[in-house]
């Protein structure tokens, strides 16, 4: 079961590298701490899945990288190719001369309908050189324009053309402080399109990322490579082949008794991590994390990483440091809170849907009952659909055992509420939206997108 | 990488235009071994810089070009040279000069835009203060909107200062100004005495010994050492090598690599926030380097103050009494995100942004620093700052217009009269009250506007 990538804009196609990269090194990570005979089938299943095969040998990344500029598609190329084991085809790019200008409405209603067929095509092509398709894999930013206009619009075109197969956006929450200026206004249009046409939004924020490179990888001038390293790094441990638990309901095995991997990305996930169309904001936690020196001089046991996960979750830390040990899941039988304030220091982080992945050595040893506790989560789901646990003894990339999290909870509900905010204050001194009119995108389109995300706001709010 | 057009107008305009070029192929002969016409430049500038200029100038700034080794660069085909001078009237340059070249100017324009896949912008340069760069050139934004009305236009002007010795300068900028109000999608604005007091800070350091041998010659940003083309020193050679190196760094994202690109249509997207408010100042720093290229940290942090300081600036202003509405910021060289984070923070207490701008930062990050540097950085501001300088210009005009001083020179143009002053007045009257308008705002508490409710 394949999955076809797609990299749009600068940030796009900067980060779907380092993903490909990250997911080929550990593919080839010769310490997998696991049997030979396990980490071949690891391998294969990792290769099969993200990569196609020349006849040469070498691994062609199954991707789509589409840019209005062609600066950055060129030098991914090239790094790719650099790189010797694996690499892009050369035929898989589109790329115009022209950018959009940090404008989400030129992309979306000028570069959109303007390159539909060949962007489609393409697209269409690297999916014929799938046996099965699994779904779609979106990797854009939000602030700016071709990632977040053109790839509202090719998302779109994926709902229409490949309805049945899964479309996940990787979405790129811009630094607080500018990087763009209208940003606000390109994440708010961005977010309410996807809203409609995706099926999960897997969300990174920049300050987020920037401080775990300063505060646990200890770089100290850290760069945009760096950032989308650390998040290629967690997107990787959430890829990458593992099994599901036995007696969860998604344990499958073939005739032959050998069980296949399973992967982030099917159906039946995303059932019960996105059980409500209203809530599909995912984050991701990842644990231990940590510079490669500091790393060898570590050792980890489940129940401390656990801990710290367990806790990350519920008090919305960002990162294994600085954790709120005072935030506490309610306790049963008392009144519920009603609306909560989005101001509280103490608020406790509700969940909808969890997805812990364990990778490493005595994964099986390891206890995940902290994360079953039904405080934790809304009453919408069982429980044992709720929580799912996937494990491999397989580590990932020299961290001999690891823990991620994918949260469908509030994670993202404060930064949400906060774009949406600036962009409102922005919306109502009609700053710069002669620059949206220009190219079709009206007032009312705006308004739109605000009820949209208001509602989602509330939604996530009221949990 | 999106093809611009350069048209240079007028003496001020083609001289700057000239030292444009020389330090354009400087800095790709510097980056790419091999030849001095490389693939980034020529997929930049097709070829297709225009340069309308009256013949008969002394200095022949037409001639150094067709004889020198930037003649295989340009197409000799793309010079409007026969135009005989303006005399400083703005009149003649706009309405004389308009509509007898129009055909011939489009023409030209329209060969250029067909060699170029995707024609992105205009680069305008020219001078406000005297007949052809500021007639001719202002009736040409009118015909660049009509013909090409997807692309922008980016107007350089040069600004007369308050000594300038020509006299009727004040008139031919006011009329000019109600053509960028109108026609000009972005406007940088550049004074003539700030860029004297840039040089004479520069000499004064280098004179008095202060940094003595550690500068090097070929990295003032006010020098064209190392230039392909020896050019005679002219008096305004310093000046207009820095205009000539904004161009430069505003161009760098767009030519070379970075991990955070900015197109120039960025620009306009992010940093004009309402069509009429498109005057942008500018600072760029370093104007000089030292010898000892390994820069620490503490340098690279001084280079940010300095983006914000006075001194730096290409239009005399003050834009830390005044408001921002937005500001770019565009590194070039060994600086990387974080270096950029930690300078936002650093600086915003002290800046003033408008209450539904309060992070209104654009930035970039190009890879390749400027010839000479190790990293530079090219400050953009949209700010309420300009006030005072138009105000300036509107009594200057004032001054002159009560006194109706040479007005008969204009009038005597067909097509002109005295109406044109005053819409000319109005409209510069009506931008400066827009300035006020937001200035108001500044001592108003910052608040959250009320959001949309939503029905459960």
């Amino acid at each position: 079961m394949s999955v076809v990538t797609v990299q749009l804009g600068q940030c796009g196609n900067q980060i779907g590298f380092e993903v490909f990269d990250a997911l080929y090194s550990d593919s080839h990570c010769p310490q997998g701490l696991c049997s030979e005979r396990e980490n071949e089938a690891y391998q294969a299943s990792s290769k099969e899945r993200f990569f196609s095969e020349e006849e040469n040998g070498v691994s062609i990344a199954r991707a789509v990288l589409v840019d209005m500029e062609p600066k950055v598609i060129n030098q991914t190329l090239s790094k790719a190719a650099q790189s010797g084991q694996w690499k892009y085809a050369q035929h898989s790019c589109f790329c115009q001369k022209e950018g959009s200008g940090n404008n989400w409405a030129y992309g979306y209603s000028v570069h959109g309908p303007r390159h539909e067929e060949s962007i489609m095509n393409l697209i269409q092509k690297e999916v014929e050189k799938c046996d099965s398709l699994s779904g779609f894999f979106i990797i854009m930013s939000m602030a700016g324009g071709t990632g977040s206009g053109l790839g509202a619009f090719v998302t779109q075109n994926l709902q229409d053309q490949y309805s049945n197969s899964l479309k996940m956006n990787q979405i790129i929450w811009p630094y607080g402080t500018g990087e763009v200026i209208v940003q606000n206004y390109n994440s708010v249009l961005t977010l309410s399109h996807l809203y409609r046409s995706s099926d999960a939004l897997l969300v990174h924020e920049n300050d987020a990322i920037h401080k775990i490179c300063a505060k646990l990888m200890n770089i100290k001038q850290i760069s945009f490579s760096d950032i989308n390293q650390v998040l290629a790094h967690q997107l990787g441990s959430v890829f990458q082949p593992t099994y599901s638990v036995e007696g969860s309901c998604h344990y499958r095995r073939n005739p032959l008794g050998i069980c296949p991997f399973i992967f982030f990305f099917t159906g039946d996930l995303m059932e019960n991590l996105v059980p409500h169309p209203e809530f599909k904001m995912l984050g991701i936690r990842n644990i231990p994390q940590m510079s490669e020196n500091s790393l060898t001089y570590s050792t980890f046991t489940w129940a401390g990483l656990l801990k710290h996960l367990r806790q990350m979750l519920i008090s919305n830390s960002k990162m294994e440091e600085g954790i709120n040990w005072q935030v506490r899941p309610p306790l049963p039988g008392l009144p519920t809170l009603g609306k909560v304030s989005l101001n509280r220091e103490l608020h406790f982080n509700t969940s909808i849907a969890n997805l812990v992945i364990l990778r490493g050595k005595d994964v099986h040893s390891a206890d995940l009952g902290g994360f079953k506790d039904p405080a934790l989560y809304t009453s919408w789901l069982e429980p044992i659909d709720a929580f799912n646990v996937w494990k491999t003894q397989r580590a990932f990339s020299k961290y001999e055992k690891s823990a991620a999290l994918v949260s469908n909870s509030q994670f993202l509900l404060k930064p949400l509420d906060t774009i949406v905010g600036k962009a409102w204050n922005m919306f109502a001194s009609k700053a710069y939206i002669h620059q949206y009119t220009k190219f079709g995108i009206e007032e009312e389109d705006f308004l739109d997108s605000f009820t949209l995300l208001e509602q989602v706001v509330a939604s996530y709010c009221n949990l | 990488v999106s093809p611009a057009s350069l048209i240079a107008v007028g003496q001020c305009g083609n001289q700057i235009g000239c030292c444009f070029w020389d330090l354009a192929l400087r800095e790709h002969a510097a980056v790419n071994q091999q030849g001095v016409y490389d693939e980034a430049i020529s997929s930049f500038f097709r070829n297709v810089d225009t340069r309308i200029l009256p013949l008969g100038r002394p200095g022949g700034v037409v001639n150094e070009i067709l004889q020198g080794p930037l003649r295989d660069v340009f197409d000799s085909k793309q010079l409007i040279t026969d135009i005989s001078g303006s005399g400083n009237n703005w009149a003649v340059g706009h309405k004389v000069f308009g509509s007898l070249y129009q055909e011939q100017i489009l023409e030209k324009l329209r060969k250029s835009a067909e060699h170029c896949d995707c024609l992105q912008c205009f680069f305008i340069i020219h001078s406000m203060g005297g007949g052809t760069g500021s007639g001719l050139g202002t009736f040409l934004l009118k015909v660049l909107e009509d013909e090409f009305p997807e692309v922008y236009r980016f107007v350089t002007s040069v600004y007369p200062s308050a000594e300038d010795d020509v006299i009727t300068s004040p008139y031919n900028s006011i009329l000019a100004m109600k053509e960028l109000n109108e026609h000009a999608d972005c406007v940088l604005p550049i004074d003539n005495q700030s860029l004297f007091d840039i040089i004479s800070k520069i000499d004064l350091m280098v004179n008095s010994g202060k940094l003595g041998t550690t500068i090097k010659a070929k990295s003032l940003v006010t020098s064209s050492a190392g230039a392909v083309k020896k050019r005679h020193q002219k008096p305004f050679d310093a000046m207009n090598n820095i205009v000539a190196n904004l161009l430069l760094n505003l161009t760098s994202s767009a030519r070379f690599e970075g991990s955070l690109n900015m197109d120039l249509n960025e620009i306009s997207m992010n940093l004009v926030p309402f069509p009429q408010l498109h005057y942008l100042v500018s600072s760029l720093t370093p104007l000089y380097t030292l010898a000892d290229v390994n820069i620490p940290t503490r340098r690279l942090d001084q280079m940010f103050s300095d983006a914000f300081s006075k001194d730096h600036q290409l239009i005399r202003a003050d834009p830390k009494h005044s408001l921002y509405l937005a500001c770019a910021l565009m590194v070039r060289g060994n600086v990387q995100v974080s270096d950029l984070r930690r300078n936002i923070e650093r600086l915003k207490p002290s800046l003033r942004f408008i209450s539904w701008n309060q992070e209104g930062w654009k930035t970039s990050l190009c890879s390749v620093p400027p010839v000479g540097h190790s990293h530079s950085l090219l400050a953009l501001a949209n700010n309420t700052c300009v006030k005072p300088t138009f105000m300036e210009l509107r009594d200057r005009f004032t001054r002159l217009y009560k006194k109706k001083a040479h007005l008969h020179h204009y009038l005597q143009i067909e097509g002109m009269e005295e109406s044109c002053f005053m819409e000319a007045v109005s409209s510069l009257s009506r931008l400066i009250e827009e300035y006020n308008q937001l200035d108001a705002t500044k001592c108003m508490p910052v608040e959250d506007l009320p959001r949309l409710s939503i029905a459960m």
